[in-house]
């Protein structure tokens, strides 16, 4: 199981990895949705997964929590792994009745007090008896951050959570989720179609699309060929365009202009980037 | 026929031997039907809960064709419907159109086999409306041993089957099967369409599962609350029911569906005029 992990010692690395893939292909209705995908988590990063419609991105993330096995290559977990999971907004019929407190507390009971807890990391102390109906789709969102806080999770990981959300409402979102990194110490793994929020908040992204196009920092992305013959030559401009204000080197905006900047350098950590 | 409970006492049976015997067949079923019916509602699984039911009528017409009990040639069918209905899920065809095929086709053969038994004065009727007046103290031993059975199911399995019924992912990350609830959730279902079929019939097996918990919806703040409240409008419609058929000499399956009717609609004006 650790193959990952030792070949890492091996090689020196002194980051621990916490999850991986090795060599994975996954098939499903006859469609190879995952091509020879290889990739690892290690301890305390940020990754964003990004990608097309199609490009796999789900499936991945479902292989990694062990929702589904792969057809061929290796699931890497480190012994004792606990995962949080919040997954793409799900529905809950309005006409199941069930408090915040009450939903925190499925499948198992958990103490009353880490249930408190986990919905004060994630912002939502306040909404506990509340009915999880009656939610905006932030609250929601948080409240599904604080059930996958419980277990106090190694690695988080994150399916378009902020779907649906509009824009401050998402920059809010991954703002509590750098805090949530930073206060707990777990690794994130996300996936997300909001190209320049999320990138701008990553330590690393992968690009997806059946297989790996390219992986690397924010930066590194933005501008390989592969990313960018995927999202267009916007893309690029996205992030270039959220990090301006944090960033001392002159980017341009999507109309060409060179912006200036009287920003501190310090700020260029995507926990920043305000609401 | 029905019979009425007024046709009854002119009978050689003792009024308080088929009165009580019928209040208990109706308290036993609403032990299995009030908290499946929560399930059933907030899983959107009435038109399974009606398909089940329409079907168990084949499973009716085999048992007299072979003079096997009544029960248990429902239950096969009912059984065998399930598995068919769980592992077909997800493989093509819309669920409700697959279960509308599945129902109709063995209602239809169903009434088609009867009418072959011509040495048998078969009173389907008394199947498709139930005959809760002519239960024996046989069917009552059924309906217990039964109604126990698959509320013990649902109390015992009740955290999982919440969890899967808000998100089959959450339960699978969860460590739950979501496939395995889904499968014990329809095998309860066939159960107990099995022994309400001769309480209150083909027909009115989805009333009964239905009504309770809409009644109860707007009345709970929890998910337990609401399947509790569901039974105890439950017992409330059969004492209620059986009493009233008796006062005013009506069929008696749909009298207690009546009550029932009563009280959503109650429940629904008092939710209304809360707001």
């Amino acid at each position: 199981m650790n193959m990952l992990n030792s070949e890492k010692h091996a090689s020196g690395h002194a980051k621990s990895v916490l999850a991986g893939v090795k060599n994975a292909v996954v098939t499903i209705s006859g469609q190879r949705i995952l091509q020879d995908i290889s990739l690892e988590i290690e301890a305390e990063e940020i990754v964003t997964i990004v990608g097309p419609n199609g490009s796999g991105k789900t499936t991945l993330l479902r292989l990694l929590i062990g929702a589904i096995a792969p057809d061929q290559g290796d699931i890497v977990r480190s012994a004792d792994l606990r995962i949080g999971y919040v997954p793409q907004k799900l529905h809950i019929d309005p006409t199941l009745p069930i408090t915040v407190a009450r939903f925190l507390q499925l499948p198992v009971s958990t103490p009353a007090e880490v249930v408190a807890q986990s919905l004060e990391t994630a912002g939502v102390g306040h909404l506990e008896a509340r009915q999880m109906a009656n939610l905006s789709g932030g609250e929601f969102q948080r409240v599904m951050l604080a059930r996958a806080l419980l277990n106090n999770p190694h690695l988080l990981i994150l399916d378009e959570a902020t779907q649906g959300l509009d824009q401050a409402g998402s920059a809010a979102f991954y703002n509590r989720l750098a805090l949530v990194r930073d206060q707990l110490g777990c690794a994130v793994l996300m996936v997300s179609h909001e190209l320049h929020v999320v990138m701008a908040a990553s330590d690393r992204v992968i690009c997806l699309n059946g297989h790996v196009c390219c992986q690397g920092t924010p930066e590194h992305v933005s501008a390989a060929p592969e990313y960018l013959e995927l999202f267009g030559p916007q893309a690029a401009g996205a992030l270039a365009v959220y990090r301006h204000q944090h960033d001392h080197h002159h980017h341009h905006d999507l109309d060409g202009e060179c912006l200036p900047h009287d920003h501190d350098p310090g700020a260029a950590h995507g926990a920043d980037h305000g609401a | 026929m029905i019979m009425t409970p007024g046709q009854l006492m002119g009978q050689t049976m003792g009024l308080d031997d088929f009165f009580i015997r019928a209040i208990f067949a109706g308290l036993g079923l609403a032990l299995a039907t009030a908290p499946l019916g929560c399930l059933v509602v907030w899983r959107r699984m009435a038109f399974f809960g009606d398909a089940t039911a329409h079907a168990a009528i084949l499973g009716v017409a085999l048992a007299l064709a072979i003079d096997m009990p009544i029960f248990a040639g429902a239950l096969i069918v009912a059984l065998a419907m399930a598995i068919l209905v769980s592992s077909l899920g997800g493989r093509g065809y819309a669920s409700d159109t697959l279960l509308g095929v599945l129902a109709h086709s063995s209602l239809a053969l169903g009434l088609v086999a009867v009418s072959f038994m011509t040495d048998i004065r078969v009173d389907l009727i008394g199947f498709l409306f139930g005959d809760i007046l002519a239960v024996t103290r046989q069917d009552l031993l059924v309906i217990w041993l039964g109604g126990g059975l698959v509320s013990a199911l649902v109390w015992w399995r009740w955290s999982a089957a919440l969890t899967v019924t808000i998100s089959p992912d959450l339960a699978q990350a969860a460590g739950l099967n979501p496939r395995r609830e889904a499968l014990r959730l329809n095998l309860a279902l066939a159960v107990t369409v099995a022994i309400a079929i001769k309480v209150v019939g083909a027909l009115l097996i989805a009333a009964m599962l239905v009504i309770p918990a809409a009644a109860a919806r707007p009345l709970a703040s929890t998910p337990e609350r609401m399947a509790l409240m569901a039974s105890g409008l439950s017992v409330i419609a059969v004492i209620g029911g059986l009493n009233l058929a008796f006062t005013l000499d009506t069929p008696a399956g749909p009298t207690i569906v009546s009550c029932l009717t009563a009280m959503f609609l109650a429940s629904s004006l008092l939710s209304a005029s809360r707001r």
